[in-house]
């Protein structure tokens, strides 16, 4: 019924099949926006967190989908700026997956707010000092960019091409790509940095408070690197379970390996700078305010495995696969350091977020763990049904893999001949 | 001169009773508690900890700790967050002002705060029926969803600034007010008045030997000084030091 929405030459499942996969993560969306709605409507007494524990579940989610969006600015300033053309075959759906992170991202902090409809004071009263004044601002300019970029995936659907205008529209857009992911890579640089500086600034708070250059802290750094080193990963590893889901050969296999290559290099810098940094922490800046930095490892359950899991298993190893080039040739290493990677990073989310508000500041103070609410789960799941959802009309309807076609065409000529070397 | 206020609080005078909690309460529109709050989503801008010397009987001694916002004075950790300027830092009286007229309930400065002393409306106010009356009616109660903590008593100083101005006194002059907790503690373990003024009781007692402040360290420059004659008591100023593997049950 939907056969003249789909691409040329692309081969979709059946309208039903289509359906029946959309179901439960319908189902999944519609939990999750009952959850949300009675955080909005009876308040976040609807959440478990509380005066301690003022951030939770939500806000490593937002940091987490952030940095794993990064693929989308990182994609574009790889192909457009620095000109590595093999990654056109993913980038529209590095685009796709930034929109979905981005735009769910900002969905969710909208329940987290206790005042939602005050969201605009930031715009209209922001304190320049402030690290969420800077997120606000370029996460609301960079999703602005995001949408503009998607706009041309969106125009490239067959039915939309067949209006005239809608094609002007689109080559118009076109010329604009080179600024679109210009000003798209200077915004996510400096929101990707924010979020990092967001604890980083925090000197109340030792266990995050980093020293850094001029006004930004080294966690500013950090979170630029680590999701620049995270997004191609992530990128990497959607395009790969769209493959096994969709049962269909999306991008050549040396697509997967540049985009492990980049990871593995920009994960190997993080990952040096990373440690430096700790180290830094650990003997001088944590010390200096007066805390100690073991004590930070003797509350249960945060020990050092935190910090090995961080930076030697999530980290050193990935990196160590994505830079052996008879490893990254294997998808099984490949796809599972780019996993590690990824989890890489949301632990390091993970820890700036629940365990520094879990740290006891005042001698006095008990340490305190914290559980999320249904509704917190729920709106988490959510955002993971609504980012499906996209992803998936988005492969159905819309050209994200532009090398598919082409590769069916080239498989279809590797069957006929096989077997045709089979006949004779 | 502006003036710089600050408390001094003599841990070893502080008996736990509460009536600061109270008094606080009252003075400023405080709700009380909603069926669903616990300690750790309730509302108070001061809170008492019990806090003891890690020994066993017949060693161990207990004493209370009154906390409140510290009225940070340098790089104030809560205002330089904010992202909409909803706090800021009165530069006539050095105390740390919120506003929960523009208050997004983001959060960030209960996040950024070190003392644990901003709360957070998890639910609408409400008074038992009758007891809206006894609201004080200098002091606007806070909605649902924004931070509010402790302003040493705006309402008051408010009061105190008008009838100073009635009388003539200029503006750049430091009025005479107290707090309610100061007013209520029976054991007046809490004092309240100009840090700039060398010759008020609390400079000459934030200069006691005695004198401690939390987490000095962090270069906040808090204007809540604490005293005590008890050396483990003025240790609790310091970060936390748990024994290693265990966790710290002491406050």
């Amino acid at each position: 019924m939907d056969k003249e929405f789909i691409a040329r030459g692309a081969k979709r499942c059946p309208g039903g099949k289509f359906l029946l996969w959309l179901l439960p993560w319908a189902l999944l969306l519609g939990f999750g926006l009952y959850a949300a709605g009675l955080c909005l409507v009876l308040g976040l007494n609807q959440t478990n967190m509380d005066n301690r524990f003022a951030f939770g579940l939500w806000i490593f989610l937002d940091l987490t989908i952030i940095a794993f969006g990064a693929g989308a600015f990182f994609t574009g300033f790889l192909l457009y700026i620095l000109k590595i053309g093999e990654l056109k075959a993913v980038i529209n759906s590095a685009v796709a997956i930034g929109l979905v992170c981005y735009s769910g991202a900002i969905a969710v902090l909208m329940v987290d707010v206790g005042q939602p409809l005050r969201a605009w004071f930031t715009f209209w009263y922001p304190n320049v000092h402030s690290m969420l004044t800077e997120v606000t601002f370029c996460l609301s300019c960079y999703l602005t960019v995001l949408a503009i970029e998607y706009l041309p995936i969106v125009l490239k659907n067959r039915r939309l091409r067949e209006v005239p205008s809608m094609l002007v529209f689109e080559h118009e857009l076109h010329k604009l790509i080179y600024v679109l992911a210009g000003v798209g890579t200077f915004l996510s640089f400096f929101h990707q940095g924010s979020l990092g500086g967001l604890y980083g600034v925090l000197r109340g708070r030792p266990f995050a408070f980093r020293e850094g250059l001029a006004v930004w802290p080294s966690t500013f750094f950090l979170f630029i690197l680590s999701a620049a080193a995270v997004g191609p990963s992530f990128i990497l590893l959607t395009t790969w379970m769209a493959e096994k889901i969709s049962r269909k050969k999306l991008v050549r296999p040396e697509v997967l390996r540049l985009l492990g290559r980049i990871s593995g290099l920009l994960l190997a810098v993080y990952v040096l700078a990373k440690t430096l940094d700790t180290l830094l922490w650990l003997n001088r800046t944590s010390p200096e305010r007066g805390f100690p930095a073991w004590q930070y490892y003797s509350w249960r359950p945060f020990g050092t495995w935190i910090l090995f899991a961080e930076i030697v298993l999530f980290g050193v190893l990935p990196a160590l696969v994505l830079l052996t080039p008879r490893l990254r040739a294997r998808t099984g290493w490949l796809v599972s350091a780019a996993a590690m990677a990824c989890c890489g990073v949301a632990l390091n989310r993970f820890v700036m977020t629940v365990q520094t508000l879990a740290l006891p500041t005042l001698s006095f103070d008990r340490f305190l763990s914290y559980y999320p609410s249904w509704q917190e789960v729920g709106t988490f799941l959510a955002v993971v049904a609504y980012g499906v959802l996209v992803y998936s009309f988005s492969f159905r309807y819309l050209p994200l893999f532009p090398e598919e076609r082409e590769l069916k065409v080239e498989a279809l000529a590797e069957e006929e001949e096989l077997a045709a070397a089979g006949r004779y | 001169m502006n003036a710089r206020y600050g408390m001094t609080i003599d841990v070893d005078r502080c008996n736990g009773c509460g009536a600061c909690m109270v008094a606080c309460a009252v003075e400023n529109n405080v709700p009380p508690a909603h069926a669903g709050a616990n300690d750790r989503n309730g509302l108070t801008w001061i809170r008492v900890y019990k806090v003891d010397n890690g020994q066993d009987y017949p060693d161990k001694r207990s004493a209370y700790i009154p906390v409140l916002c510290q009225q940070c004075g340098n790089d104030t950790p809560c205002v330089h967050v904010c992202p909409q300027q909803a706090v800021d830092v009165d530069p006539t009286t050095g105390v740390v002002g919120q506003m929960p007229e523009r208050c997004l309930g983001c959060r960030y400065c209960m996040a950024a705060c070190p003392y644990h002393a901003r709360y957070f409306n998890w639910w609408d106010p409400a008074w038992p029926k009758g007891m809206e009356k006894t609201l004080n009616p200098d002091v606007a109660p806070r909605m649902r969803g924004v931070v509010e903590k402790c302003n040493f008593c705006h309402g008051r100083w408010h009061e105190a600034r008008q009838r100073a101005a009635a009388m003539g006194i200029p503006e750049t002059q430091p009025v005479d007010y107290v707090p309610a907790c100061v007013e209520a503690c029976p054991s007046g373990a809490i004092r309240f008045g100009d840090l700039n003024d060398g010759a008020s009781e609390v400079a000459r007692g934030a200069k006691e030997p005695n004198s401690f402040r939390l987490l000095e360290k962090l270069g906040t420059d808090p204007k809540i000084h604490y005293r005590s004659k008890r050396d483990w008591v003025r240790e609790m100023g310091n970060a936390p030091r748990p024994a290693a593997g265990k966790e710290n049950q002491r406050g």
